[in-house]
């Protein structure tokens, strides 16, 4: 019987459950689970903070998940070694886990920058996890003065969950927009005016010179009053069990694409992992929910035996706040088609006769027709790319793309 | 297990479907108070190109992105049917960003409306399929697997 290890209890973690189980209904299964959480939907803390979200509902799995795939979870344990020659996982009680087969999970941890005086700030939280979520719901009333450090995904998703709970929220960000990784310059006002909107404010271009224990003093002079500091400026892979171990690492753990990483018998998937991101071509961190649990699947059946490659990686995000919906995907190289209104823009971006990216910020109707196109690296002479761009839809394919698509199992 | 397909060359064009659909999931037993002077939530649309036309509901794909992909666990694959469960979607459109066929949209409440082939509504099986004029929508086994 095989012995299967899995360090971290995300949804990297899940996909590998139930990627090893697809192929091997026999093997221990041990997932070593630093939170004290099953599972949990992690994108969805910043609706729990705001109400959408209950603690029951926010579980990624039934209850029954572990009991039923026959795992067997250590809660509040840590690994704090891999002893790649002796094949055994090292725990912070002393454990030592052998394994046949190891998925490192270990997803990514938020980045703090050296900012003076922040040491002062009693009431500071990172949004990461569930617990800093639950932590952030206790300290905030309807008085509080939330500060919000960074402007990126989590940032924004935290200030939204808490703006209409608390007196105020307030954005600062050093990048000049919102979401800066993901949008450009005009697609960020859209959603910054939207968020404005609403009641958050915003400093950008701007950042902490320096805190005192309630107050922040910005580069720009502004003096910002909190009474609880959100500090989202970035996150880092979780790489050091494989690096310490002698295992390649770059930002994330180096693997190939059956998620293999460079020490035998070793995977790694998720936040933590760097795989190949077929629209830019390059090897990169892809740290999105749906890679976490398509890279833990093949992980899980590579190690069991099976045959799975993860080779369709894209970076793509679906965002929305009050309504306005932000979808981006790949990279955003070559020509682009626009088309713009008050409240919407569309960009697409094409190059060597594929479709490379998109940024669509108010007009989403079936933007995964698009995304297939940049997946499948469908050429754009094969279909008919005058009506697509306009319209996002499938009658714009050929007769035997349809055919294949519609006619028999996908 | 049965799908539903299209056979375009059937297909009229008259968007009956999607009011049928809109109507088998609306609840009500009267067509016309269920549908009459209000925005409809089909989970069926009519894709018109330059020379034709055809339905698009979910084809449960066996390996769905959509389910991959979901943030909240709302989307699950049973007994070869995706499914969607409206209480757990957050409405983030993350299935919206992956289904190359865009076969998931936003209903009234936000949270997104998929085909589940009519086995959770009291229809039991496929309203497109039943009310299309020419039979262009088919339910029918092509042989693959659950």
């Amino acid at each position: 019987m095989r012995k299967y290890v899995i360090i971290g209890n995300c949804i990297a973690a899940a996909g590998c459950v139930e990627g090893i189980r697809s192929a091997d209904p026999e093997g221990s299964i041990t997932i070593v689970s630093e939170e004290n959480h099953p599972a949990y939907c992690r994108p969805l803390i910043s609706y729990f903070l705001d109400g959408r979200a209950s603690l029951e509902r926010i579980s990624y799995r039934a209850p029954d998940f572990y009991d039923k795939a026959g795992c067997a979870v250590l809660y509040g344990k840590r690994a704090v070694a891999i002893k790649p020659d002796e094949k055994t996982v090292e725990l912070d009680d002393g454990t030592s886990l052998p394994y046949d087969a190891l998925c490192v999970a270990t997803g990514s941890s938020p980045f703090v920058p050296k900012m003076e005086g922040l040491e002062n700030v009693k009431n500071k939280f990172s949004f990461m996890t569930l617990d800093d979520a639950v932590a952030l719901d206790k300290a905030v009333t309807k008085d509080s003065r939330v500060l919000v450090v960074g402007a990126g995904m989590i940032g924004l998703k935290c200030a939204e969950g808490l703006l209409e709970r608390a007196a105020s929220v307030t954005v600062v960000d050093l990048a000049d927009r919102v979401l800066s990784s993901v949008l450009d310059s005009e697609c960020a006002a859209l959603i910054r005016r939207r968020l404005e909107e609403h009641g958050m404010r915003f400093y950008l271009s701007d950042s902490a010179a320096r805190f005192d224990a309630d107050t922040a003093y910005l580069k720009s002079g502004a003096v910002v009053g909190f009474d609880a500091l959100v500090l989202a400026v970035g996150i880092r892979p979780n790489v050091s069990l494989v690096k310490d171990a002698g295992g390649e690492v770059d930002r994330g753990i180096v693997v190939d694409d059956r998620q293999r990483a460079s020490l035998p018998g070793v995977y790694a998937a998720g936040d933590c992992a760097q795989t190949f991101d077929v629209s830019g071509g390059v090897s990169k961190v892809l740290a999105i929910l749906p890679n976490a649990y398509m890279q833990g699947h093949a992980a899980g059946v590579n190690m069991a035996g099976g045959d799975e490659v993860f080779d369709k990686g894209i970076v793509m995000n679906s965002i929305g706040f009050f309504g306005m919906h932000a979808m981006t995907a790949g990279c955003y190289e070559g020509e682009v088609y626009e088309e713009k209104t008050e409240n919407s823009i569309k960009r697409l971006y094409t190059k060597d006769n594929v479709l490379k990216g998109f940024m669509l910020v108010g007009c989403d109707e079936r933007a995964g027709i698009y995304t297939s196109m940049i997946r499948e690296r469908t050429p754009l002479d094969s279909v008919n790319f005058d009506i697509l761009k306009k319209t996002a839809t499938t009658a714009a394919f050929s007769a035997e793309q349809r055919r294949k698509k519609f006619g028999g199992v996908v | 297990m049965k799908r539903v397909y299209v056979n375009e060359e059937w297909c009229l064009g008259c968007h009956l479907c999607e009011y049928n659909c809109a109507f088998a999931n609306s609840g009500l037993s009267d067509m016309a108070l269920a549908l009459k002077g209000k925005p409809i939530y089909p989970r069926i649309h009519v894709e018109e190109g330059e020379k034709i036309s055809y339905a698009v509901s979910c084809r449960h794909c066996e390996d769905p992105l959509c389910v991959k992909s979901c943030i909240s666990g709302a989307l699950s694959r049973k007994d070869g049917v995706v499914r969607i469960d409206k209480d757990r979607c957050v409405g983030c459109f993350t299935c919206v960003l992956v289904c190359p066929y865009g076969a998931l949209a936003p209903g009234e409440t936000g949270a997104m409306l998929k085909c589940e082939l009519c086995l959770q509504n009291a229809g039991g099986a496929p309203a497109c399929v039943k009310g299309c004029p020419n039979r262009a929508i088919v339910f029918e086994d092509r042989g693959e697997a659950e």
